[in-house]
């Protein structure tokens, strides 16, 4: 189970995250919702180790995350697809895969999760050989996500993953969030999509300038008018 | 000598001059490529590994034994300045980096000097790498037979590790996105010690082909070296290690030809002639030959 009570984030004199408190439950898909810069990856990278809250509490399966590194926390299986794909330009897509699985020492079992990942985008498979460069924006994400699975995350946190993508690569996306999560993996996503992401999460948080806002089971969260003004663009009533 | 054999005698010096750059280029690419820091303190390890090369020279070792002692030195306290110099101001400004590194090289250089003593002493180099071999009418010192063959032989070692090793794979990774490679659990302090360690060896190396090649060991000495690498890690563009070995190369034959093109009033001033060819290469490919495009931060 993830934890968060009472984070605060600095960026040098900027107050990024205001006391957020927050808990995702084992298997739980839940989603984070808000507007640019409201800290939604902020949230993110200090989950990761790469932030340090200066308030506050995360602990994660007992592990108290304000404390560890980021290898750390890798370790433990808490795994960050970040925003806009990163991927490894310069590697092979076989490269970019193995990187996702760089902690792991079961050999057998990552090439198993390998053929996997390939499994789950196909078109990963037909271009192991080639450079993540040469990759098309939808097929990077795709790539994105499957270095992050070969992980093997038991919490996996996705930031934006349909971000300027067609929608027919969103839908894919999608599709295998939501195979995850009926495996029984933990997701934390982070989505400016939020039709899409109350579609498929059990629970949400909604972020306004680094503080929760709002939060509960997504049916109500759609039925609230400021959600459905604001983050599904229904019409303003007059 | 016809002039195929007179382009071929030179070719070969070309390539013996570039390897060397090639080999430092390649340290100060790895550390660049992941820590955006150009350390001018790699020019020092060059010192570093000639002068305990020397000592143990002094002491009856073997030149072989004495040269694995240089190289040893050179690893050994590339690793220190990391852990010592570098670690501590990890994600300060690139500038505040940079003058690091400077530091570290007054540090060095000044202990150098306290140390032994701030005048050159000879370097004695074994009959085996003075020799003066002749092919036919081509002239080439065995060292310079030695110094690219052991080129090659690392530059292959070096592929195989950047391509096949999962420490190796990591290092690409962790140069071309730190932030990517740190989320997926790569050990990046492991990754900086190997890329340090690897540098710094290679620098070992190329301070016992160095010495031998000038004679003598000074306090100093690291200074040139580094500079050219620098020159060369810029033409194939700062942080690419196929482009550091290529512009090693590239410096290398240029150097030549300047020195065999340019009437003798002028060679005195190649260096000026390099620089003004670099600056017009930068002219036209700002981000060097195989540079890649300089990566968004986050």
């Amino acid at each position: 189970m993830l934890k968060l009570e009472d984070v605060h984030v600095y960026y040098g004199q900027v107050h990024a995250l205001k006391g957020i408190t927050m808990e995702v439950q084992d298997g739980e898909l839940v989603t984070l919702l808000g507007a640019n810069g409201a800290g939604k990856s902020t949230t993110l990278m200090a989950l990761s180790g790469i932030l340090r809250p200066r308030v506050g509490r995360i602990t994660y399966d007992g592990h108290d995350l304000t404390k560890a590194s980021a290898n750390e926390i890798v370790h433990w299986g808490a795994i960050q697809c970040p925003e806009g794909r990163r991927i490894f330009g310069g590697l092979t897509v076989r490269e970019n895969l193995r990187m996702g699985a760089v902690q792991r020492p079961d050999r057998q079992a990552v090439q198993a999760d390998l053929d996997w990942v390939c499994a789950l985008f196909p078109v990963l498979g037909q271009r192991l050989h080639q450079s993540g460069a040469t990759l098309s924006g939808g097929e990077q994400q795709m790539l994105a996500v499957g270095r992050a699975l070969m992980a093997r995350p038991r919490l996996l946190m996705l930031d934006e993953p349909s971000l300027g993508l067609a929608p027919l690569i969103v839908q894919g996306i999608f599709d295998v969030i939501r195979q995850l999560h009926a495996r029984g993996v933990t997701i934390l996503l982070v989505e400016q999509n939020a039709r899409q992401a109350l579609q498929v999460a059990d629970r949400g948080y909604l972020l306004e300038t680094g503080r929760v806002v709002l939060s509960g089971p997504v049916a109500e969260l759609r039925a609230n008018p400021e959600v459905e003004r604001f983050y599904l663009g229904g019409s303003v009533a007059p | 000598m016809t002039p195929f054999q007179y382009l071929l005698q030179q070719a070969i010096n070309a390539v013996s001059i570039g390897s060397l750059y090639a080999l430092m280029a390649i340290g100060l690419a790895m550390v660049f490529g992941i820590l955006r820091l150009i350390n001018f303190a790699h020019g020092d390890l060059i010192m570093v590994g000639s002068y305990a090369a020397l000592l143990a020279l002094v002491l009856g070792a073997p030149f072989w034994a004495a040269a694995l002692a240089g190289i040893a030195a050179s690893t050994v306290t590339g690793l220190l300045m990391e852990r010592v110099a570098y670690r501590p101001i990890r994600g300060a400004p690139d500038v505040a980096m940079l003058l690091t590194s400077f530091a570290v090289t007054v540090f060095l250089e000044n202990l150098a000097i306290m140390l032994f003593r701030p005048t050159s002493r000879p370097f004695p180099t074994p009959p085996i790498l003075s020799m003066n071999l002749e092919f036919g009418p081509l002239h080439i010192s065995s060292l310079d037979l030695f110094a690219i063959a052991i080129t090659g032989v690392l530059l292959v070692l070096l592929t195989l590790f950047v391509t096949r090793t999962e420490m190796g794979i990591s290092m690409r990774a962790a140069s071309q996105d730190l932030l990517a490679a740190r989320l997926m659990g790569v050990n990046v302090n492991r990754v900086i010690a190997y890329a340090f360690a690897i540098g710094s060896m290679l620098a070992g190396v190329v301070g016992i082909l160095w010495s031998a090649r000038v004679g003598k060991v000074d306090p100093l000495m690291g200074f040139f070296p580094v500079l050219k690498a620098f020159v060369a890690s810029v033409i194939g563009g700062l942080g690419s290690l196929p482009g550091a070995v290529l512009g090693g190369y590239i410096l290398g034959t240029l150097e030549i030809l300047l020195q065999g093109l340019l009437p003798p009033a002028l060679t005195p001033f190649r260096d000026a002639f390099v620089f003004a060819a670099l600056i017009i290469l930068l002219l036209f490919r700002p981000n060097g030959i195989l540079g890649a495009r300089e990566r968004e931060k986050i």
